[in-house]
């Protein structure tokens, strides 16, 4: 699938590509190339969306490796990082040119991105063909780090599975045993609804109705009247952005709220407070972060982010920030030379990284093992209440990693 | 099945078939009166809802929205009508579908460069911010309620312009015997250019009226449009009562299946087309052809 897609890409744009090619080796006959040495930069590739529906998540992605990069004094392993930005723009059509881009013209070492769980699969593709080392700053798809798991693909975010068994996990601590999932039909909506289905089972309740609606259709009428007919104690759910400011005042606007709670992937309520305004009130979600977390580390972070960039850091700056913490520590191990591939790749699988959320350590398919911390959205925030599920791992179900 | 949740399904129904015939009925009257089969419908629905976001954004006030969503829908389609629209009609219906496509992706075009791609959310107005109770265990929003209404008050003021006013009249033979406007020495082309401005303003008045209940996307409309072709199929080509009748059914029938048979959901409306075609092939209310 993925090959005949960048077939086309190839197909569809010949003259482009001839062009940025020729570009490409003008640009290499005309300067003079610096022997390998230790001093010389290394190129660090950033594919992320810098304008489109996901521009703050990129942004907020980017300024945060910048401020680890910047707290090292801009090395790692003795290397200066020289940081290659290419918006990506969230557009899965434009994905495999993109990430043939950053490793062809302009010579990315290592890549880092993205956001949009389409996109990263053209970089996951990449870096299986050639061995370049990616980083997943975001895009949560079980497949990275599942069946298309691989040495040199690494994520310092999440899998949809992980925030949903969470909350289920929690939910059925609490002795919930019968509860409703309702969610967009699709790949992260139902890798998150499967994650929640598992939590709840291991917590000793039971999914017994899910209910979806076609991405990202937000007729969700005839889905909230079912619920009450369907005797249950609770409702999950995965929604995100403007849908999921809809979903969650036509909740309340049913007047299921109060009777039947609503829960879900932190997702849910994450960026969003703000236009579903009392709507959204005391909705519990799961994620691997939170407001409100206490930790040296974590107060450390924010400061540092907001005079850097003014701006709140959240969940987004966290994942960027560890994940040049994971580069970080496998360029220390093998001082700058990423020839050593092997060394490079097994510092990072057993480096304990101390992330502002908590450290975390991955697990063999190269997943955080992290806290999934259980919240509640007040005032604005969504505070941490608890732990819903500690030191969780995805499965990696399927994952055949070579030794 | 629970009583009280198949009355909330019922309502669900009437209200989303209500919404439906606001923009059936004009893309019935438009392929009725002048034989254009008028795809850029529901860019006009989405165009309805982005004004509205637009100036509930601004202002504040959604109620602002909706006369602007009518009137600027009507100035709009009568513009449309004579700059373009006008030049197409005897042409061949391909043309008529590439005019109608170009708008599409000239209005989805103008829609990312002006204001983005984003999904957006639209402010219930303050006055409307409660629920009702419709059945023990199942609250309907205040602004809901008040779309339904406002729809039931469209629908029965185009009945009555239709049935009781001149212009109305002569859109009406024009819909049902194109060939008669002109024996009658009716002005076809004030016809025209008046269906084709009822057309557009119901399509962007259901667009700004939609806007808090379904968000503000890119292509929102294509689902509307599909459907409402559907509609049109269903209620009998250039006939509003056939709208309004194929409306209410399409709407209570998706929404039962979506509620009662999730698994075949997509499919219902289009089995119950092909019944209604091969029941009665021009449609459920379609006017007498001589």
């Amino acid at each position: 699938m993925l090959e005949i897609r960048a077939g086309t890409a190839t197909a569809v744009l010949p003259r482009r590509r001839l062009a940025s090619l020729a570009a490409g080796a003008a640009v290499a006959a005309a300067l003079p190339r610096p022997a390998r040495a230790q001093g010389a930069p290394l190129r660090v590739g950033l594919m992320l969306p810098f304008s489109g529906t996901f521009a703050a998540l990129g942004e907020n992605i980017a300024a945060a490796i910048e401020l680890h990069l910047a707290e090292r004094g801009g090395r790692m392993g003795g290397r200066p990082l020289q940081i290659i930005r290419l918006d990506d723009e969230s557009n899965p059509a434009n994905a495999v040119q993109n990430a043939n881009r950053l490793v062809g013209r302009d010579r990315a070492e290592v890549l880092i991105g993205t956001v949009h769980s389409g996109v990263v699969m053209a970089l996951v593709q990449i870096s299986r063909e050639r061995g370049i080392p990616l980083i997943i700053p975001n895009a949560g798809n079980v497949a990275a780090t599942r069946e298309l798991c691989a040495p040199s693909i690494f994520r310092s975010s999440f899998s949809n599975w992980q925030p949903a068994y969470g909350m289920g996990l929690a939910l059925g601590r609490q002795g919930v045993k019968r509860a409703a999932w309702i969610t967009w039909d699709y790949a992260a909506g139902n890798e998150a609804g499967e994650g929640f289905r598992q939590g709840l089972a291991a917590g000793g309740g039971e999914v017994v109705r899910e209910l979806k609606l076609p991405f990202p259709e937000t007729n969700f009428q005839p889905l909230l009247a079912q619920i009450p007919g369907l005797n249950v104690e609770a409702v999950g759910s995965f929604f995100a952005g403007g849908g999921a400011v809809q979903f969650v005042r036509e909740y309340a606007a049913a007047g299921l709220k109060e009777r039947i709670p609503l829960c879900g992937s932190g997702f849910l309520t994450e960026g969003v407070l703000g236009p579903q305004g009392a709507a959204a009130e005391g909705i519990r979600t799961a994620l691997h972060y939170g407001d409100g977390l206490d930790s040296p580390k974590n107060t450390a972070f924010r400061e540092a982010f907001k005079a850097r960039t003014t701006r709140d850091a959240d969940v987004y700056a966290v994942q960027g920030y560890d994940a040049a913490q994971m580069l970080a520590a496998g360029l220390e191990a093998v001082r700058g030379d990423l020839g050593a591939e092997a060394a490079f790749v097994r510092a990072i699988r057993e480096a304990r990284i101390d992330s502002p959320r908590g450290a975390f350590t991955l697990s063999p398919s190269h997943n955080p093992v992290q806290n999934i911390y259980l919240r509640e959205a007040k005032g604005g925030q969504n505070r941490v209440v608890g732990i819903a599920a500690e030191a969780l791992a995805d499965p990696g179900t399927g994952c055949r990693m070579p030794a | 099945m629970d009583l009280s949740g198949l009355l909330a399904q019922l309502l669900n129904g009437m209200q989303y078939g209500l919404l439906l015939f606001l923009i059936s009925s004009g893309l019935t009257l438009i392929f009725g009166v002048m034989g254009v089969i008028n795809l850029a419908h529901g860019s006009l629905f989405m165009i309805g809802a982005y004004a509205a976001f637009v100036i509930t954004g601004w202002t504040g006030a959604l109620w602002l929205a909706l006369p602007a969503a009518l009137i600027g829908g009507a100035l709009f389609g009568a513009l449309l009508e004579r700059g373009l629209f006008r030049h197409f009609y005897r042409r061949e219906h391909l043309d008529q579908v590439l005019l109608t496509f170009a708008l599409i992706l000239l209005f989805e075009e103008a829609r990312s460069a002006l204001l983005g791609n984003d999904f957006h959310s639209v402010q219930v107005p303050a006055l409307l911010d409660f629920s009702v109770p419709v059945t023990p265990d199942f609250a309907y929003s205040a602004y809901r309620l008040a779309v339904l209404g406002a729809c039931v008050l469209v629908a029965l003021l185009m009945f009555l312009g239709l049935e009781r006013t001149r212009l109305g009249s002569a859109v009406r033979a024009a819909a049902e015997k194109p060939e008669m406007v002109e024996l009658l020495g009716l002005d076809a082309r004030r016809i025209h250019m008046a269906v084709f401005a009822l057309g557009t303003a119901l399509a962007m008045l259901a667009g700004a009226l939609a806007a808090p209940l379904q968000s503000v996307y890119p292509n929102m409309g294509d689902g509307f449009l599909i459907i409402s072709f559907v509609v049109v199929v269903v209620g009998g080509v250039g006939s509003v009562a056939g709208a309004f009748w194929g409306a209410l059914l399409i709407g209570l029938v998706d929404t039962l299946g979506k509620a009662y048979l999730p698994e075949v959901a997509g499919l219902a409306v289009y089995v119950l087309m092909a019944a209604v075609l091969l029941w009665r092939p021009s449609g459920l209310f379609a006017p007498a052809r001589g």
